[in-house]
């Protein structure tokens, strides 16, 4: 078993935003979670990456119980994510906003920095070496030197991509990766989710966009109103009646 | 690489500059004026590594400067220390005191960071204001030497005291800039990019912000116990409120998260307020426009505007393609709505 969220409950004072959801990742596996506006996707994935902290219930990693891990140490043992606005520094270089996506794995301070120690010459190398790497996975090789504010939108997805990447994770949260995005842009990204599978990274992601997921996930879980109403393969999510109702069939409310 | 000697050229002659100008400008005066906006850089450096690197604006660095001041003055007159101790012992004791109320002050955020260390800088400068027996209250501290000799090398001179200071400036510019261009500095960068994705990243985010807190009101202590030795008197008022919304100014119209802001800011403030002496408090309708106009302008002050135009000039000759970025752009926005109408 990888990650299983065990009985998950978050209330934010009268609201309950996710009831009672048990769902597990499955490794190397492109998982996704669908629902409405509202179903509380976002919740579940802040409780499962560690952003907040369940009213009840448990999320475990690998056999440990990470529920109450801050979001860092979280990050130490191999859980990434990114988040639906991609908050770059505008004004550095797109390698130099993925350097520091490896720091995590590095153990020089503030004193090996002033003094430039040997230690930190061989951590900033290892931290551009990573970059430059990662860079390279999500095909990003040509704008390196470009600054982050004057990149395209599907540029700025796959720099967050890297720097998720950057920190050498086992499994990569992706909140909504394809919003704001055109259809050609979203393959680019489902055959980046595709390769970051083949290397042995578990996905698991949030998204609207319902034929990218139908496509790409193995297995997918729809929330509504908090609870989980349909998990499974993609056939078996488009046959099912709830989800129907609740999500496909519905009006442009959806 | 032209454009980075090019750089180092011009880093060059200011140092040189710097160190000829005793000797270009023979008048006291202005030695002095030069010397003590030097401190005040210093100082400045001290915050912007805090609030231009990550984030976080601390009001209270006014009182980090008394406390260095003071902890010189008390070491030094009071306790009869030597000199170079005491200074190294007044920066221990500021960061100390910094690393106790960063404790405290840290877990707040944005506005209530500031506000929460405004009062924390107004409660130090109503401590020594108020604790006659130990600073000597509103009569303040007077006596206090100049930096001992080393060696051969006397600091009684004005002039050797300009060379120190700036000894010491350079010293924070180097310290500041290996900080800056470092993996540590890009951890500072990311959390003032945004806390929420540093910490997912893996980025301790309290344990980085403590130290960068620390780190800042060492080099306000240093600066503090600087002016203590050079300007041989301190009052109670070097803490009070309105010093550190000088501090700000220098750094906001130098430029914040910039590495030459503070300097530039400060020199360019403090010469232009000596020279508008005759104005008195007037002078306050010069600044305030100022300030109104280079933050609306240029976020980044007088450092950020020319690193604005000089991109500007390297974008013309290199002809970026600023039009394909607006086209992809507004027609994600399209695709994403009919995508909406589809499911």
């Amino acid at each position: 078993m990888f990650i299983e969220a065990k009985n998950l409950t978050k209330q934010f004072g009268g609201l309950t935003a996710v009831k009672d959801v048990n769902f597990e990742i499955e490794k190397g596996k492109i998982n996704a979670i669908i629902g409405p506006n509202g179903a509380g996707k976002s919740t579940f994935f802040n409780l499962v990456s560690g952003s907040y902290i369940p009213t009840s219930g448990q999320v475990i990693y690998k056999g440990k119980d990470i529920t109450k891990l801050p979001p860092n140490k979280i990050a130490e043992l191999g859980v990434a994510r990114t988040f639906q606005t991609t908050n770059l520094f505008e004004q550095a270089t797109v390698l130099d906003n993925v350097i520091v996506g490896h720091r995590l794995r590095t153990k020089s301070n503030l004193l090996d920095a002033v003094l430039r120690t040997k230690r930190y010459k061989k951590e900033e190398k290892k931290c551009k070496d990573k970059a430059m790497e990662v860079l390279d996975f999500v095909g990003l090789t040509n704008i390196t030197d470009q600054l982050a504010g004057s990149i395209t939108q599907e540029e700025k997805k796959r720099v967050a991509f890297a720097l998720a990447l950057a920190t050498d994770p086992e499994v990569v949260f992706l909140d909504e990766p394809a919003a704001g995005i055109n259809s050609g842009e979203t393959e680019g990204l489902a055959e980046l989710m595709k390769k970051m599978v083949k290397r042995g990274i578990t996905v698991c992601l949030i998204e609207h966009k319902m034929q990218m997921i139908m496509k790409l996930a193995d297995k997918i879980m729809v929330l509504n109103y908090g609870e989980k109403i349909a998990e499974g393969s993609s056939e078996e999510i488009m046959n099912n009646q709830d989800v129907i109702e609740a999500y496909l069939g519905g009006d442009a409310s959806a | 690489m032209p454009a980075m000697t090019k750089k180092s050229i011009a880093l060059i002659v200011l140092i040189i500059g710097a160190m000829v100008i005793p000797f270009i400008i023979q008048n006291e005066y202005w030695l002095h004026i030069l010397t003590l906006s030097f401190i005040w850089s210093i100082a400045v450096y001290g915050l912007n590594i805090l609030a231009g690197y990550t984030g976080y604006l601390s009001l209270a660095h006014a009182g980090f400067f008394a406390i260095g001041a003071y902890a010189l003055g008390l070491l030094t007159v009071k306790a009869g220390l030597n000199y170079w101790v005491a200074l190294i012992l007044a920066c221990i004791i500021t960061s100390g005191i910094g690393l106790l109320i960063g404790l405290v002050a840290l877990r707040t955020r944005e506005h209530f960071f500031a506000i929460y260390t405004l009062c924390v800088g107004y409660v130090i400068y109503l401590v020594i204001d108020k604790w006659d027996s130990l600073t000597g209250g509103v009569r303040g501290l007077i006596g206090i030497p100049a930096p001992s000799n080393i060696g051969p090398i006397s600091f009684q001179s004005a002039i050797s005291q300009y060379y120190l200071i700036l000894f010491f400036l350079l010293a924070t510019v180097v310290v500041m800039y290996r900080i800056v261009h470092s993996l540590t500095g890009r951890t500072f960068i990311a959390i003032r990019n945004s806390e929420e994705l540093a910490q997912t990243i893996g980025i301790s985010t309290m344990k980085n912000k403590l130290t960068v807190f620390v780190l800042s009101t060492f080099f306000a202590g240093l600066a503090g116990a600087l002016y203590a030795s050079f300007i041989r008197f301190i009052g109670p008022d070097i803490g009070y409120t309105t010093i550190i919304f000088d501090l700000l100014t220098y750094l906001l119209v130098g430029g914040i998260g910039t590495l030459a802001g503070p300097v530039v800011g400060t020199i360019l403030i403090v010469s232009v307020s000596q020279s508008l002496q005759f104005l008195q408090d007037y002078r306050m309708l010069i600044f305030g426009p100022m300030l109104t106009l280079i933050i609306i302008f240029y976020p980044r002050g007088i450092v950020g505007m020319v690193s604005e135009w000089k991109m500007k000039w390297f974008n013309k000759k290199k002809k970026a393609p600023a039009e394909t970025w607006k086209s992809t752009y507004s027609d994600s926005e399209d695709v994403r709505e009919d995508k909406v109408k589809e499911g």
